[in-house]
């Protein structure tokens, strides 16, 4: 059971003429078991919202708020977050040179449990989970995102995902740049993930491609800092024909 | 080309060596007027806090000593030598006063002996301790390696002196030598020391220098070629703490063709006043055609009030080089790289502890002692937590 609250969330961020705000108030719920998919085009500030409910120290929020489960995220630090069922898979995930990825998971999984993982169903956990999205033994002995591809990294994040197992994942463009077959591996382990009792997905794309994979419950379109409009599954099939001209016509 | 002109090229190759001198290093002489006190303007002593040195360089007489403690493999033999058999074994002259000083006062040099062909997996290891700052130490050792011999060589410096040491590796043809010096001194004590190496043909050597303690610390890691291809690996890592000066200087003077060098340390400081100082020479000599280097510096700021100086030099007298080049960085925590951990729900002080364990990590592993690996795990792990990401670990 669990519910991510969002509204009225107003985001600025420093620039060299000072604060621009990038999120003019949204508004959005995603109730138990819910996946929605935010959807716009570059620069609408769609990352600019994963990044703020995760924490990034870049983003200021200046009205609004984001509850989890009626807590109160925004007042929570970044790991804070992340113990309170936060995750989120980044677009551009991080080198962290030396720190192999089996050290990386469960120093993770232990600060998010509040206790170590017991030795043997871990180590039995993590090699599954790898296998599942086709990433090989060795791959747990190297370094955090190092020389990683493209999307050796996206299924690094869903590996995290499925290891660390919150109650709502946030995913910024986890699509993006992955060929058809990484794609489908990525989007079987969301599935895996959102078949479970309860948990909470918000997706954001650019593209429509991912949700043919994942079946999105609800669709917004993000235009200008702004949720422009919603509606089901049939609102990606419009957007896929007719583009997002019209909705950035409009903000103008 | 006639005979007559190849031999004249050869001749006066064979003087380069002798002539072309690095700006960056002074000659090389035993003789102490050629190294006068230092007033620390000059290039090679402007980062180090000459009051510290605690009177070492006016170069008093002194028979004060370090207590020696070896675990030699089987074949391997120490002696007592003079200074003066020291220098006819081959020994490298002193390039500064405080490594001149140590040949003219140690009153003998410890000859560390592996005969030819030797090859054992069980390291050299001497333990070095001083009991006082108060005592003024001057230390001689000559390595003598034999060919094809293959050895670990392991020092560890502990306690407290004065100690101002010169240290001179002959590693034969086809040798592999793996040395390490450990600097896990007392709070106040300052240690100069000058490691000197000469590779043999063919040989490899790898000179990795690890310092955490003392007030004051100076190591110079001087590498140079008997003949064409060797190869040298000088590795460095340190860890400076509130008020600590640490100094790591690197020669590779390439002085024979196809020679390889290559150099990476790294450091971190944390502690107002902690102060490193990293200085990489290379010479490129004429003769040394067709080599290779690289040399790189890594610091890692943890604090406020740390100073890092970091300068790679490069002189090349050849146009004839395989590869050559450097790179030094200097920085704080990677804010993307904190954001990225603590977004897994860890902490911010174990996210930093992280992330200086892997910057460290990809070093120990290249070391290669084993029975000394985990042990600078372990002191990476206490020096973090002893001073400021410690406070909150449990």
């Amino acid at each position: 059971m669990s519910t991510l609250e969002i509204k009225d969330l107003q985001v600025t961020v420093e620039t060299d003429d000072g604060p621009k705000q990038i999120l003019k108030g949204v508004t959005l719920t995603i109730g138990d078991g819910e996946t929605h998919a935010i959807m716009g085009p570059n620069g609408s500030g769609k990352s600019t919202l994963a990044y703020s409910i995760a924490g990034h120290p870049k983003y200021t929020v200046s009205g609004g708020s984001v509850t989890l489960d009626g807590e109160d995220v925004l007042a929570m630090s970044v790991d804070e977050r992340a113990r309170a069922g936060l995750f989120l898979a980044m677009q551009y995930p991080v080198e962290v040179p030396g720190v192999s990825v089996a050290n990386f998971l469960r120093t993770a999984k232990t600060a998010v449990d509040g206790e170590a993982p017991k030795l043997r169903t871990w180590v039995k956990d993590v090699n599954g989970v790898l296998e599942k999205l086709n990433l090989d033994s060795t791959f747990s002995q190297r370094s955090v995102n190092e020389g990683f591809s493209g999307g050796e990294k996206k299924r690094h994040e869903i590996a995290q995902l499925e290891l660390l197992n919150p109650k709502v994942a946030v995913l910024d463009e986890t699509d993006s740049g992955l060929d058809i077959d990484a794609l489908k591996i990525v989007s079987e382990g969301v599935n895996r993930f959102r078949a479970q009792e309860g948990k909470g997905v918000l997706l954001i794309t650019h593209y429509t491609r991912i949700l043919r994979y994942i079946q999105p419950d609800h669709v917004h379109v993000f235009v200008d800092g702004r949720i422009a409009e919603q509606g089901g599954p049939e609102l990606a099939d419009r957007l896929e024909a007719e583009g997002y001209d019209r909705y950035v016509s409009a903000a103008r | 080309m006639t005979v007559v002109d190849t031999a004249r090229e050869s001749v006066a190759s064979a003087l380069e060596l002798g002539r072309v001198e690095s700006h960056l290093n002074p000659p090389a002489s035993y003789d102490l007027a050629d190294h006068p006190v230092p007033t620390g303007r000059e290039e090679v002593w402007r980062f180090t806090p000459l009051k510290r040195l605690r009177g070492i360089l006016d170069g008093e007489p002194s028979s004060d000593c370090l207590t020696w403690e070896t675990e030699l493999p089987e074949g391997v033999t120490v002696s007592t030598i003079s200074a003066q058999e020291a220098r006819d074994l081959g020994e490298l002259a002193p390039n500064e006063r405080p490594a001149a000083l140590a040949a003219a006062h140690s009153g003998g040099a410890a000859l560390i002996d592996v005969p030819a062909d030797l090859e054992t997996d069980q390291p050299i290891t001497i333990r070095l301790h001083g009991e006082s700052v108060d005592d003024l130490v001057w230390g001689q050792l000559l390595f003598r390696v034999g060919a094809h011999a293959r050895v670990t060589i392991v020092l560890i410096h502990t306690g407290s002196a004065r100690y101002s040491a010169i240290s001179t590796f002959l590693v034969g043809d086809g040798a592999t030598v793996n040395v390490l010096t450990l600097q896990d001194w007392a709070d106040d004590a300052v240690h100069l020391g000058r490691d000197a190496i000469r590779v043999g043909r063919d040989a490899s050597v790898k000179h990795t220098a690890i310092s955490f303690g003392g007030d004051l610390v100076r190591m110079h890691a001087n590498v140079e070629y008997a003949a064409p291809g060797g190869e040298a690996e000088l590795l460095g890592l340190y860890f400076a703490d509130e008020g600590q000066h640490i100094e790591h200087r690197l020669f590779a003077d390439h002085t024979a063709p196809k020679t390889k060098s290559h150099v990476l340390y790294k450091g971190a400081l944390q502690g107002a006043g902690a102060h490193t100082v990293w200085v990489g020479n290379v010479l490129i000599r004429k003769v040394a055609e067709g080599i290779e280097t690289y040399e790189e510096n890594r610091n890692l700021v943890l604090t406020d009030g740390c100073q890092a100086d970091s300068i790679p030099n490069l002189e090349i007298e050849t146009g004839d080089i395989e590869g050559a080049g450097h790179a030094s960085a200097t920085a704080r925590f990677d804010d993307e790289q904190l954001f990225y951990l603590r977004s897994r729900g860890v902490s911010e002080k174990e996210a930093q502890r992280l992330v200086v364990h892997g910057f460290f990590n990809d070093l120990i592993r290249k070391v290669g002692v084993v029975s000394i690996e985990e042990k600078l795990l372990a002191t990476v792990e206490a020096e973090l937590a002893r001073n400021v990401l410690g406070k909150e670990l449990p």
